[in-house]
């Protein structure tokens, strides 16, 4: 007989005991280093700044209101450029993406063990370096404009897209590729008709995704001195110019969801 | 056609100078030059500083964001908030991600003042936007059997979030948690260009002094912790799915 009244009686429980305690003592670390990490932050806060920050907000308002709107005239050559940045670079990135893409898959690479390896490792430092780092860097080495914002771009864009092309090519199926191996052709035609098709719409997708992304970093790129918006947020700044500031950041709103609109749409046709 | 168009026009108005970029080849053997010889010792204690505050800074917007990011995220799912909450979550998300964190960071730097302070804030509000968005479209998507079979019981509305709703969407939202604490030490390095603590401090004083040795060893420790932080990340993520 089995005994009901017992069976009821034992509380259900999800995680065994075990599970119990190494979920607790998870907790615990991860109090732990949330405290320690408060306490670092904290012990270097000026908290008469932060207590005043409602003042501050309120100053800032102020100042920015009402906006200089007739400045608006003047940053058509930046918006202009801040176009042209996102997508020079988006293009340039994607034109060296490929080869390494293709260099990056196991499926596809040439050599397993020197080229593969080098591949990933452009593409991992690529992505590691945000790209107003990568622009820091170019207007020390070619100068400020627009050509290091073009880079700076080009440069981040290589590892997004890279490694998105490449684990495409190594999850498209294999059988068009053998089956075109088993009619005769050749490595070359083998790609371009069994592998080609296969990771085509990823990377238009890839591209134009990224390319919306680079809008919004090409617009704040100019703070660095790569050119674009970015470059008449600095300026406006520096000068104190409040209601400039104001107008700057409209304008830079209404180019991000200009771009994500237009990105959804091709993207939907895409697909 | 008209791409090739596009690209005269476009690189038209790009203005290479020649003469700059020759100058500039000076720089870049001076600069790869530095590159080579990344110089960790002189400035150490500097550098050490700034990584600590990065990683202290990570670690409290990361925490405060996804505390955030709950409510914010089940506001803004439709089949659980009615209309007028949803639409507030949903604009507040959305005002959260629109502008780049340089722009937020020279805000916050305004109003908080300098130094880690305006990061936390900086990187939690973008945290917010980040998983509060993804959460409230995990939700939308949960199966709605649990929450059902809670509601047919009579259970309290924390009750049917805590069991009906959480356990669902809470293995995906913790992984992307984890991700975004390496997105989140990736940011710190750039908001602290404006002014907002870190090691993106100390990075912009070091390109400022034209020491590009410790540039370079900085840039080396950062892209060396993010890949431990990717190995150490993926490893949870897998324990925890």
């Amino acid at each position: 007989m089995v005994d009901h009244a017992r069976a009821a009686e034992r509380e259900w429980a999800r995680h065994t005991p075990a599970q119990r305690r190494g979920r607790a003592v998870g907790m615990l670390l991860a109090a732990l280093v949330l405290a320690w990490a408060w306490r670092r932050v904290a012990a270097t806060t000026n908290w008469a700044f932060v207590l005043d920050a409602g003042v501050q907000l309120q100053d800032m308002g102020l100042r920015m209101f009402p906006p200089d709107s007739p400045y608006l005239v003047q940053l058509t050559r930046p918006v202009i450029d801040t176009l042209h940045i996102a997508t020079l670079g988006t293009v340039l990135g994607v034109l060296m993406a490929i080869p390494l893409a293709f260099l990056a898959a196991g499926t596809t690479t040439p050599s397993r063990r020197v080229l593969r390896p080098a591949a990933l490792l452009v593409l991992v430092t690529s992505r590691s370096v945000n790209s107003i780092i990568w622009a820091l860097i170019l207007v020390v080495l070619i100068g400020p404009g627009l050509l290091a914002g073009i880079m700076a771009i080009a440069l981040r864009s290589v590892g997004f897209v890279g490694k998105l092309v490449y684990e495409a090519i190594e999850e498209a199926p294999e059988l068009p590729v053998t089956a075109l191996h088993t009619t005769g052709a050749g490595r070359a035609h083998a790609l371009a008709f069994g592998l080609i098709p296969h990771v085509q719409p990823v990377m238009a997708g890839v591209s134009v995704y990224r390319w919306e992304i680079n809008i919004r970093e090409a617009t704040i790129l100019g703070i660095v001195g790569a050119g674009g918006l970015g470059m008449a947020l600095q300026s406006s700044i520096d000068a104190l110019a409040w209601s400039r500031v104001s107008v700057i950041l409209g304008v830079i709103l209404a180019t991000v969801v200009v771009a994500e609109w237009v990105s959804a749409r091709v993207r939907s046709r895409l697909a | 056609m008209l791409a090739a168009f596009y690209g005269v026009v476009a690189a038209w108005t790009v203005d290479v100078d020649g003469a700059r970029i020759a100058e500039g080849a000076a720089r870049a053997a001076d600069f790869f030059g530095g590159w080579l010889r990344p110089d960790f010792m002189t400035r150490w204690a500097d550098i050490r500083e700034g990584l600590v505050e990065s990683v202290a800074m990570t670690v409290v917007a990361t925490a405060a964001g996804f505390l955030l990011s709950v409510p914010f995220g089940l506001g803004a799912s439709k089949n659980l908030a009615p209309g007028p909450i949803y639409a507030a979550c949903r604009g507040a998300l959305a005002v959260f991600r629109a502008f780049h964190e340089i722009l937020v960071a020279i805000l916050f730097v305004a109003m908080f003042g300098f130094g880690g302070f305006a990061g936390v804030m900086t990187l939690g509000v973008a945290t917010v936007g980040f998983l509060g968005k993804l959460l409230a479209e995990a939700v939308e998507e949960i199966d709605p059997g649990p929450l059902d079979a809670l509601t047919a019981a009579g259970a309290t509305w924390a009750c049917r979030i805590m069991y009906g709703v959480l356990p669902q969407v809470m293995p995906r939202i913790l992984g992307l948690t984890l991700y975004r604490l390496d997105i989140n030490f990736r940011e710190s390095a750039i908001i602290g260009l404006v002014g907002a603590g870190g090691i993106g401090a100390t990075l912009i004083t070091a390109f400022a002094r034209y020491e590009f040795e410790s540039v370079s060893a900085i840039l080396i420790l950062i892209i060396s912790m993010l890949f431990g932080a990717e190995l150490l990340s993926s490893r949870l993520r897998r324990r925890l799915l």
